[in-house]
């Protein structure tokens, strides 16, 4: 459980990029935190592992003050997989990449062996374990940043921008990894732009603006909300821009899901054929 | 870091700002030259008090101190070893002359940073490249010498992220004895000089498809044109220059001790 208390948060340059901002996010439960660039998303969430430390107020992951402990204790728990890979990617095999936390964490040899082919199973990189990271291609990279994390099994896990610069494919993997994830218990933060694939995935959304919570609630209601979307600078996703646009032919306008727009028309068009 | 901060440009307007880079250059290489003149404390410090109404005319004092505050450590490293070497070479003895010496040698250092920071605060990398087109130096250079500077904030920016990814897979780059704490930081330097080739090959597509070096002799937007206030700072710098050389000659410069 993560619990967020009227935090602040001053960069040394003096920009206050977090505004008293309070959260909290029970254990298993899949967030995604939307808003413009520079609302303070990052910034928010690089406080959950301890990389920042609030100028005010508190965070308590588990029941721990994130002051009261270090980044390395805390990461345990808390996996961060970061936006861009190449910022993480450093060893010459994808099979040292994926072992680094693991021995920086201090787990024995044959717990490492099985976590990194555990991890290179889970996103199918078992035939890359002996090539360099820096052979591979963007999406393949960015599989090996998130195997690298995934390898300690943290309970927590925080995506930065997980489906920037992958295709279709890719992000369809990426949604049903991150729902088989939360299947299992895990606790799962995302921060992106990406309208669609929150859509997709339909977990809780939360708006940020200007270093506050603009909105906060169930995806469904957030991403067809078009005052709450349009302060924070993000547009509807395209099923919800249509359902509003329907409205008056007696469509409801909170629909974000395929499945369930379907339904709807082919029962609209049904009920005319009559 | 904070070495980086107190070299970064301010874009402040204020009479030093408006002074040619050129100009500006000359007085730092007064100051330098003057510098490395003198071993002895006293034109050490007046070199230091003379460049305070530049740094307070700039109105960098703010970022000024803070470049003074980062060269600190080794400032007070300097400060040590002279310290040091004089102790052993004296025969285990503190001699006041020593200490004198080794504040003066720490305060050279300082004087050193001191106009460079004031430079680098006041001249926008724009000006420094035009500075340098303008003195006949090959635009390849000059640009490739103001791409470079222009970069140290982005990188340093990068080696905090990289450095924050890296801890949050669990490095502690603290831990460990002195040899592991050099190596704990293989995992920063690789993907930062990784990913600065990477943006240095993009860099140079991008500019290739705006045709770079498509003709041989380039037109400036701006140039540089020296002003009343340049001619001043230049008559300041050979002043400097001059004195100094002179005192160092003719004046015989007495130390601390030999005053009080």
């Amino acid at each position: 459980m993560i619990v967020v208390r009227d935090v602040r948060f001053k960069y040394p340059s003096g920009v206050e990029a977090i505004k008293g901002l309070s959260l909290t996010v029970k254990d298993g439960e899949f967030i995604a935190i939307m808003g413009q660039n520079g609302a303070g998303k990052t910034t928010l969430v690089k406080h959950i592992n301890g990389l920042l430390k609030p100028t005010s107020g508190t965070i308590a992951v588990n029941g721990v003050e994130t002051t009261k402990t270090t980044i390395a204790t805390l990461s345990k728990s808390v996996g961060f997989v970061f936006q861009n890979p190449d910022h993480q990617l450093f060893s010459e095999t994808v099979e040292e990449e994926i072992a680094f936390a693991l021995k920086n964490f201090g787990f024995d040899k044959a717990t490492i062996e099985k976590q990194v082919t555990w991890a290179l199973n889970l996103l199918s990189l078992e035939q890359y374990r002996k090539t360099s990271p820096f052979m591979l291609s963007g999406g393949e990279r960015k599989r090996v940043a998130l195997a690298s994390v995934l390898a300690w099994d943290p309970e927590i896990l925080i995506l930065d921008e997980p489906t920037i610069g992958q295709d279709h494919e890719q992000k369809e993997k990426l949604r049903q990894f991150i729902l088989q994830l939360q299947s299992q218990g895990k606790t799962i933060v995302i921060v992106t732009h990406d309208v669609e694939f929150v859509a997709e995935c339909n977990p809780r959304v939360i708006l940020m603006k200007e270093g506050k919570i603009v909105a906060d609630g169930e995806g469904k209601e957030i991403l067809t909300n078009t005052g709450a979307l349009e302060e924070s600078s993000i547009v509807l996703p395209q099923i919800a821009q249509i359902f509003t646009q329907l409205e008056h032919l007696g469509f409801p306008k909170d629909v974000i899901d395929i499945y369930e727009a379907k339904a709807l028309l082919l029962k609209a068009w049904e009920d005319r054929q009559t | 870091m904070s070495v980086f901060d107190g070299l970064k440009f301010r874009r402040v307007y204020s009479p030093i700002h408006n002074l040619d880079p050129r100009i500006k250059f000359i007085y730092v290489i007064a100051v330098f030259v003057a510098a490395i003149l003198f071993g002895q404390i006293l034109p050490l410090l007046a070199l230091f008090v003379l460049q305070i109404p530049f740094v307070l005319l700039a109105r960098v004092h703010r970022q000024w101190l803070r470049s003074l505050r980062g060269a600190l450590f080794l400032a007070t490293s300097i400060f040590l070893l002279n310290l040091l070497f004089h102790w052993i070479n004296a025969g285990y003895v503190l001699l006041a002359a020593d200490i004198e010496f080794s504040a003066a040698m720490t305060l050279r250092f300082i004087v050193l940073v001191e106009s460079f920071s004031v430079f680098f605060l006041t001249t926008s990398p724009d000006m420094l490249g035009l500075a340098l087109e303008q003195s006949r130096v090959p635009y390849e250079f000059s640009f490739a010498f103001t791409t470079a500077v222009r970069f140290v904030p982005v990188l340093a920016e990068e080696a905090q992220t990289i450095m924050d990814a890296q801890k949050a897979r669990g490095l502690e780059l603290e831990k460990g004895g002195f040899m592991k704490r050099i190596r704990n930081y293989i995992p920063i330097l690789i993907p930062l000089i990784v990913s600065a080739i990477r943006r240095s090959l993009e860099l140079a597509e991008a500019m290739e498809s705006r045709a770079w070096g498509a003709v041989k002799k380039r037109t400036n937007l701006y140039a540089l044109k020296l002003h009343r206030g340049d001619a001043g700072m230049l008559v300041i710098a050979v002043a400097i220059l001059a004195t100094a050389i002179y005192v160092w000659l003719y004046v015989p410069v007495p130390t601390l001790s030999q005053l009080l």
